[in-house]
């Protein structure tokens, strides 16, 4: 999956340099994007929204974004208007919501933030006010 | 259902560390605080008595819960007609066999191509003795049970960050956890340790049981000897003839045992849950749903996908889309609805509740669970180690290995359940990935306990329950907060709909709880039509 270039890369390179001088010293190795990857502990190891959303919100929004159907529906990403609110997407990620488990009990304030901007600028879409880990630890139930 | 190597703190899990901390007492009276002690409900047959004058009831799932309420409702003179989206009957209760596709959302489609008679179970896979009400319907139906082995000795506790990853024998690390334990209590008792909290005339009894239960020697120690290889087995077995003399083994150290953490598998035996006898159907856990939908001829409408639910004062409307033409839209309409969706297929569509129960529907999220069938063309397991049906717990992702409870001794070919978790970061993560790289993990972890699978594997399939499309989900996920605020509604009958399933019941992801939640749902629900 290519990522989708946007007007916005450059703030995303801001961010994806803050995380990477935030973990350079705990963290000896950056874990693949998106390679499958195996947490060890109670929490999610993966670092950055790349990682993140392609092992675990890729299980059931699938690796492209488009969601899936069954008996019921995986919502698609692209083009979804609840994209929109950054704090609805905390909310869902702490206190889950129909088939949506509260998967952000299980990752850092930092984590959650970067899922969440990872997924409001790709699968065309681009909204330009990210989210940051301290609006996430001040939600966090 | 939980019973994985290391588990979050849910209530269940924090039964079992009162018990490890306090003893039985002390677990049995948090228990029954917290609603799980009491046995099954469950007092034979319901009697549904009083006519209801020719009421029709339209039952959405054909799982335990929707077949329960469909059987029973029919029996008492109810008409009844299931809409159930699959193109077979049983939901979760469910066997993978050679011939069997599975398509998982997302579009991957995966061919079981075990050889006949061997299957996995992706769903439910052992019915404890106290399930009682789905014991007495599988003695209704026919279907035949066999033991489901749960404790084997000789299984193993693993560790990848101890005994060098070397795999360790249940057996050992249980004789010599409880013997390390029996010599330092008898140690303490006769130090004087316990006079204050024993009397003297106890004391002598207690120090009797520890040496007896504990395999301590004369002198009050747990060394290799005759007594402790009585409980923990041989460095070499006794024989016969000429060098036939056993030998006693060392036991592992107490420092050992406990930094190893391994005696928390120990717990995966001990539990109510989990206590033998535990069972399974004969040919695999989907012969339940077939016997069950084998009493419903002609009322389980396949291949119905519901798509709204109404209701008014007199009556339910179900529409739905006939999946094998092309989505055509039908209604289903009936007096009565009972609705054993899970609570991830009905919070999504639109359906005509009073505001709490819609909450409720709306409030349960559902586990996240991987399972993993694996067919090798030796049963390396019981002809090189000697392990007959049970389970391997490990620290490894996959968490289990169960080995196949049927068929022993036979040399022919085996499935083992190759892997199953149960909830967080991992039961995702495998869940994203391909079924090719679940596979190839499983394999990898697999082969470090069993160096075999590489070597002997032939086929194996996964089912992740979140890329279930007739689930989505594994089952429903309660806690403190949400029975508190949510339970009631969710099993109120509202206007003419009533919910049933194991999300409806506190026994969530057990077949039992699918089934109790359906009788209650219908006692109620006759009550209702007979006062009318």
């Amino acid at each position: 999956m290519g990522a989708v270039r946007t007007p916005i890369d450059r703030r995303r390179l801001v961010l994806l340099c803050a995380a990477v001088l935030a973990c350079t010293g705990v963290l000896a190795q950056e874990p693949p994007t998106s390679a499958p990857f195996i947490s060890r502990g109670r929490g999610f190891d993966e670092q950055g929204g790349a990682a993140l959303y392609a092992n675990v919100c890729a299980a059931c929004h699938q690796p492209d974004g488009r969601g899936a159907v069954g008996a019921a529906a995986y919502p698609a990403l692209a083009g979804n208007k609840n994209l929109a609110s950054a704090d609805y997407l905390t909310s869902l990620l702490f206190n889950g919501l129909r088939g949506m488990p509260p998967l952000g009990r299980m990752m850092s304030d930092a984590q959650v933030a970067d899922v969440i901007n990872y997924v409001r600028t790709h699968f065309g879409t681009s909204y330009d006010d990210p989210i940051s880990a301290a609006d996430v630890k001040a939600a966090r139930p | 259902m939980s019973d994985a190597a290391s588990p979050p703190l849910t209530r269940r899990n924090l039964l079992t560390l009162i018990g490890a901390s306090a003893g039985g007492t002390a677990m049995y009276q948090a228990m029954t605080s917290l609603g799980f002690a009491a046995e099954s409900p469950y007092r034979g047959p319901i009697k549904l008595e009083g006519d209801p004058k020719g009421a029709s009831v339209v039952i959405l799932g054909a799982g335990l819960a929707g077949m329960t309420a469909a059987f029973e409702l029919g029996r008492a003179g109810y008409k009844v007609r299931i809409l159930e989206y699959n193109n077979r009957a049983g939901g979760r209760n469910w066997s993978l066999r050679g011939g069997d596709a599975y398509t998982e959302l997302g579009g991957a489609t995966q061919h079981c191509t075990f050889d006949d008679g061997l299957y996995l179970n992706p769903g439910p896979w052992r019915i404890p003795y106290h399930h009682y009400a789905l014991l007495d319907y599988c003695r209704r139906f026919g279907v035949t049970l066999e033991p489901f082995i749960q404790l084997n000795h000789n299984a193993f506790l693993h560790s990848s960050k101890a005994f060098g990853g070397r795999p360790q024998r249940i057996r050992e690390i249980k004789a010599d956890f409880e013997g390390a334990i029996a010599e330092l209590l008898a140690k303490a008792t006769r130090q004087g340790a316990l006079d204050d909290a024993v009397s003297k005339d106890d004391q002598a009894i207690l120090i009797e049981a520890l040496r007896a239960h504990g395999g301590l020697d004369k002198d009050f120690r747990y060394v290799a000897s005759d007594e402790s290889a009585e409980f923990r087995g041989y460095a070499k077995d006794p024989g016969g003839g000429l060098g036939a003399a056993p030998v006693n083994g060392e036991p592992i150290g107490m420092h050992d045992i406990l930094t190893s953490r391994l005696w928390q598998g120990l717990q995966n035996f001990l539990s109510y849950d989990f206590q033998t006898t535990m069972f399974q159907p004969v040919g695999g856990m989907g012969r339940i749903g077939e016997a069950f939908a084998r009493q419903l001829p002609n009322a389980i409408r396949y291949g119905a996908k519901v798509t709204g639910i109404r209701q008014d004062e007199r009556g339910v409307t179900v529409a739905f889309e006939d999946l094998a033409r092309d989505g055509t839209i039908e209604e289903a309409r009936a007096d009565w609805c009972v609705c054993a969706l899970p609570l991830t297929i009905l919070s999504q569509l639109p359906v005509e509740v009073s505001a709490p129960m819609k909450a409720a529907i709306d409030a349960v999220p559902y586990s996240s669970s991987v399972k993993f069938g694996l067919q090798f063309r030796r049963r390396f397991w019981e002809e090189d180690e000697h392990i007959f049906g049970g389970i391997s717990y490990t620290d490894l992702p996959i968490r289990h290995i169960s080995y196949p409870s049927a068929g022993y001794n036979s040399g022919g070919k085996g499935v083992l359940l190759g892997g199953y978790i149960w909830n967080g970061p991992n039961a995702y993560e495998f869940t994203a990935m391909s079924p090719a790289e679940r596979i190839a993990r499983a394999l990898d972890d697999g082969a470090q306990i069993h160096p075999q699978y590489r070597s002997e594997f032939e086929t194996g399939i996964s089912v992740a329950w979140h890329r279930a499309p007739f689930t989505l989900g594994c089952a429903g996920e309660w806690t403190e907060e949400t029975r508190r605020d949510h339970y009631d509604n969710l099993c109120q009958i509202d206007g003419r709909i009533v919910l049933a399933g194991e999300h409806a019941s506190y026994i969530p992801a057990w077949q039992e709880g699918a089934i109790l939640s359906a009788l209650d749902a219908i006692a109620r629900l006759h009550k209702r039509v007979v006062a009318a």
